[in-house]
């Protein structure tokens, strides 16, 4: 075992200290030194696990995971948060998923709509009122083209059959509507909710579209949730190396799309964790490909960009090393403007779904260093592509808590950290530059060419803020 | 070198290659359309769709309201030491922290006991005793203030029970304050969460502590989400040389200071004070709706004087320190009336552009009094009032206020309505300005009704909560953000005139 690796274990071991004593065994097991070459079986971490309860975990629900990741960014179709007022409230419009139309009457993407259930929905159920609901919705926004029903805690606590109210307006209504049982209480993380919510595209639209003709080139675009703009630029690229999108999941998606990728010849799957589901199960009964691929910053672009090509003809292949050859004098002048600031940069990156391997190799573009990161909801998959990414002795961190990442913090004294919105605040007190790596701090897109200049422009602002060195410290 | 000019997504997307590429996309997406768009779209402009959408019943769209535990958790953070901690789902208590990050710009700790599948069938005893043994370990946390999400409350947690048993098995030291309030989502919303959790803290923390008067009085803010308020109200009351305890003093939490270092608990009312606000003169609320059962059972339970005195507009301030004069008797400083005069002059200064301007409010039941009597007292004209979290009481309450004013003659006030049926509202019967929180500026982009923000969230504009809407001063902050706005458009709307006065 290597010096670095033992030394990082040691660190770990210290920050464990403070933990009570079954904690401590649990979270000892969510917390490795990284071995890129996957020989060392003690510094691989457990996960998709229970948190502790008490610890401070940044962890949301199913529900989140189904209604603020997968179904929420679908724009013509009506989201309804059913239940209680609050998880309706608190998610809305807070992932930037742009998408074009007129909310309110051919999209309704920004809008929060709610049951808002009361004590007497607790006592007598809430699936009259939910009926009652749809009619009144359907009344109000004519030209939704679906509604889903995405169920809150005590939905599938008191035993509602929104399955059954579904198939009734279904059929009165003809179009979509779907139950997501996607309960906050399911599962351990958001991404039970992610994986629900791909088995209800199966079972309520998938291969249900419109599609008037195909052709060899028609891919999907998976797991791209146009957070700022990313799957539109994820887009732009794919279409100029000849390709045809005819489905963009979910950002901007409409139900049609979810309808027809299943005539897509290939499946282009971004976000892995959230979306693998689905692609899996058109492998299987449509026996489309799928393929991972990484629009974070130019070498991975390079390296996706021909990866894609190779699943189809020479046209493309030609087309995607004249990509290569038009874009690499942009990124290389990106990366002329910026590396000089950030070469040598420690970046501590703690977020979800793709984010804390995938945009490694952008960070490393810019001469940063990735010394330590973690997935709020990783499974081992996500664990297993992560390794390899990073540099030997890095901390892998899964399920972190507040008091973890602040441990860590210290110890590791990242110049930035890369998180989500719960954790900013608290890193700004430290006077350690922070950017949101959810949302993107309000900023993006981050994907692909367009994308790249974006990313090292806000990495670049966050680490040489003048802002940072007002701080008068403690001495 | 020439620097590169970058072009994030506010330009990006506005790009004529991008334009194409979206035209391109509507093959694959099934679109209806564009002229049956439009005709729907003017369609929900129309008194028949105004029917339709008041006629419904049984779907909120847009509402202005927020569940029970964000009020709990938010008074129970102000308080010395204090992690405020739910029993129930993760999910919701990371929901109530971003929400509040998101506000405040600020950090805030909340813990969870992170139930799931097995909890709701065996109970959530067990998470509740390991959440308490390992909150207080990592976390050393002086009260842990328990609150629960709408899964603790259907499968029926018996809190003070559950707490009982952490203590006899000494997961907890014995004397460790852990009050409780049951705060179901499916009731009410954050202004009872707020007052549940400040009655539980209350009760808790002033067991046998009744002794000799202090002296003091006890002031409750109420689930002001103005950090500038919290400030404002000590400035105040120590000109006055009023002896105070604030019952839960959040200004340290979502307003403190930048030195390098993360508190966790950066200040808060101290517990000691806490525990003697029992023995005070009087109980002032700065609001009425999220301190109901607060304030009756301090005037019950501790046969003190109990005053609900919200101080925003001119009036409600003069009744605040004529109400805090006769309690205390102190008189009510010149530096006071000084500001007060102060703020009289502003409004005077700036009344032509506030007159006869028609308003539409959306907001939470105490902001909307205060905002309502302010407004008539500057000549403007409330007209539509929205109060998704209103009851028959605020109804109630409004309509008298508005009946005390010429001004108040056209104002209609909505209960348990939302900013779908406010959009409604906006198109059959336009109004001038809007005020409302930060989602509300769908509605100025729906129906162009330029929008005041105030309320909470605000999330799309940084620091207007630092500055007080109460006292005299909030008076001078609230005349500055209306005829401001008010300015801001005329000079929209005069851009390419004759009228783009320069002086005003």
């Amino acid at each position: 075992m290597s010096t670095a690796i033992k030394e990082t274990q040691k660190m770990i071991e210290e920050v464990l200290e403070a933990y009570p004593e079954k904690a401590r065994k649990d979270r000892a097991k969510h917390l490795a030194a990284n071995d890129p070459s996957g020989q060392c079986s003690t510094c691989q971490v457990k996960s998709n696990i229970k948190s502790r309860p008490g610890v401070m975990t940044v962890r949301g629900c199913a529900y989140a995971g189904a209604k603020g990741v997968v179904w929420g960014p679908v724009k013509d179709q009506i989201t309804v948060s059913h239940g209680p007022i609050g998880c309706g409230q608190y998610s809305w419009w807070a992932r930037r998923n742009y998408y074009n139309g007129q909310t309110g009457i051919d999209t309704f993407g920004t809008m929060h709509i709610t049951t808002d259930f009361q004590e007497k929905d607790i006592v007598y159920g809430g699936d009259k009122g939910l009926d009652a609901a749809l009619h009144e919705l359907k009344e109000l926004f004519p030209l939704a083209k679906g509604i889903g029903i995405l169920s809150e805690c005590p939905v599938g606590l008191i035993g509602d059959d929104i399955e059954a109210v579904s198939k009734k307006v279904a059929k009165e209504f003809g179009i979509p509507i779907v139950p997501v049982r996607c309960e906050g209480f399911r599962g351990v993380s958001q991404s039970l909710g992610h994986h629900i919510a791909n088995d209800t595209i199966r079972d309520y639209v998938l291969g249900k579209g419109k599609l008037e003709k195909t052709t060899p080139y028609d891919v999907a675009l998976i797991g791209d949730y146009n957070i700022g703009g990313d799957a539109w630029a994820s887009r732009k690229m794919l279409e100029e190396m000849g390709l045809r999108v005819i489905a963009q999941w979910t950002g901007d998606a409409s139900v049609n799309e979810l309808g027809i990728a299943t005539k897509a010849k290939l499946n282009l799957v971004h976000c892995y964790r959230s979306m693998n589901y689905i692609c899996r199960h058109m492998e299987e009964e449509y026996g489309i490909p799928w393929v991972e691929f990484n629009f974070f910053g130019p070498t991975k672009i390079y390296q996706s960009l021909r990866k894609i090509a190779s699943y189809f003809d020479n046209t493309i292949k030609e087309n995607a090393e004249k990509m290569i050859e038009k874009y690499k004098p942009v990124m290389d002048a990106v990366v002329e403007q910026y590396k000089p600031r950030l070469e040598g940069k420690k970046v501590m990156l703690y977020v979800g779904g793709l984010r804390p391997r995938h945009t490694v190799g952008a960070y490393e573009d810019l001469g940063m260093e990735v010394v330590a990161s973690g997935y709020e909801f990783g499974h081992n998959d996500d664990y297993k592509r992560t390794y390899p990414e990073m540099k030997e002795g890095a901390v892998i961190m899964d399920d972190a808590t507040l008091y973890e990442l602040e441990e860590f913090t210290r110890r590791l004294r990242p110049d930035m950290v890369g998180s989500g919105i719960k954790e900013k605040y608290s890193y700004h007190k430290m006077g350690v530059p922070f950017r949101q790596m959810h949302s993107w701090d309000y900023s993006g897109p981050y994907h692909g060419f367009d994308g790249f200049p974006v990313f090292a422009r806000d990495m670049d602002m966050t680490v040489n803020s003048p802002t940072w060195d007002l701080i008068r410290r403690k001495r | 070198m020439k620097l590169l000019k970058i072009r994030d997504h506010n330009e990006l997307f506005q790009e004529q290659e991008y334009c194409e590429q979206f035209e391109r996309k509507r093959e694959f997406e099934d679109p209806w359309p564009a002229e049956k768009v439009n005709e729907v779209a003017e369609w929900t402009k129309t008194e028949e769709y105004k029917e339709l959408n008041f006629k419904r019943q049984n779907i909120k769209i847009n509402p202005a309201k927020a569940c029970q535990p964000l009020g709990a958790i938010f008074c129970a953070s102000g308080f010395e030491g204090t992690m405020p901690f739910v029993q129930g789902a993760q999910g919701c208590v990371a929901y109530f922290r971003s929400h509040l990050n998101r506000h405040f710009k600020e950090p805030f700790a909340a813990i969870s006991t992170s139930m799931t599948e097995d909890a709701a069938v065996f109970g959530g005893l067990n998470n509740m005793l390991e959440g308490l043994e390992n909150a207080y370990t990592l976390y050393h946390p002086k009260m842990l203030a328990v609150s629960t999400t709408c899964m603790a409350e259907v499968i029926g947690d018996d809190l003070n029970a559950y707490i009982r048993t952490a203590r006899e098995k000494g997961v907890i030291p014995k004397d460790l304050p852990v009050p409780f309030a049951h705060t179901p989502s499916f009731v009410g919303s954050y202004i009872n969460g707020y007052d549940n959790m400040m009655k539980g803290i209350l009760s808790t923390i002033t067991a046998g502590k009744k002794g000799e008067p202090n002296g003091k009085i006890n002031i409750i803010p109420g689930f002001d989400t103005y950090t500038g308020d919290y400030h404002e109200i000590k400035r105040m009351l120590k000109i006055m040389g009023v002896d105070f305890t604030l019952l839960s003093d959040v200004s340290d939490i979502f307003d403190s200071p930048n030195t390098g270092e993360y508190k966790l608990y950066p200040g808060g009312t101290p517990l000691v004070d806490a525990a003697d606000s029992i023995n005070a003169k009087a109980t002032v609320a700065l609001q009425k709706y999220s301190t109901l059962k607060t304030m009756d059972y301090i005037k019950k339970e501790w046969n003190q004087q109990t005053l609900v005195l919200p101080p925003i507009g001119v009036k409600n301030t003069d009744a605040f320190f004529d109400g805090v004069s006769k309690i205390t008797g102190k008189p009510i400083p010149k530096e006071i009336e000084d500001e007060r005069g102060r703020a009289v002059d502003a409004m005077i200064d700036s009344h032509p552009y506030v007159h006869g301007k028609r308003f539409a409010l959306v907001g939470d039941p105490d902001m909307l009094l205060g905002l309502i009597s302010f407004l008539m007292e500057m000549g403007g004209v409330p007209v539509h009032i929205v109060c998704t979290m209103g009851d028959k009481k605020f109804e109630e309450d409004a309509y008298n206020l508005l009946s005390e004013s010429p001004f108040g003659a056209e104002g209609k006030v909505y209960i348990g309505k939302d900013m779908w049926h406010l959009r409604s509202l906006m198109f059959t019967e336009p109004v001038d300005f809007l005020v409302g929180n930060s989602y509300a500026k769908f509605l100025w982009r729906d129906a162009g009704t330029p929008l005041i923000r105030i309320g909470f969230p605000l999330f799309d504009r940084h620091h207007l909560h630092r500055y007080p809407s109460i006292g005299y001063q909030g008076v001078i902050n609230l005349v500055n953000w209306v005829v401001n706005t008010v300015l801001d458009e005329m000079d929209r709307k005069t851009i390419n005139t004759t009228s783009f006065d320069v002086i005003r």
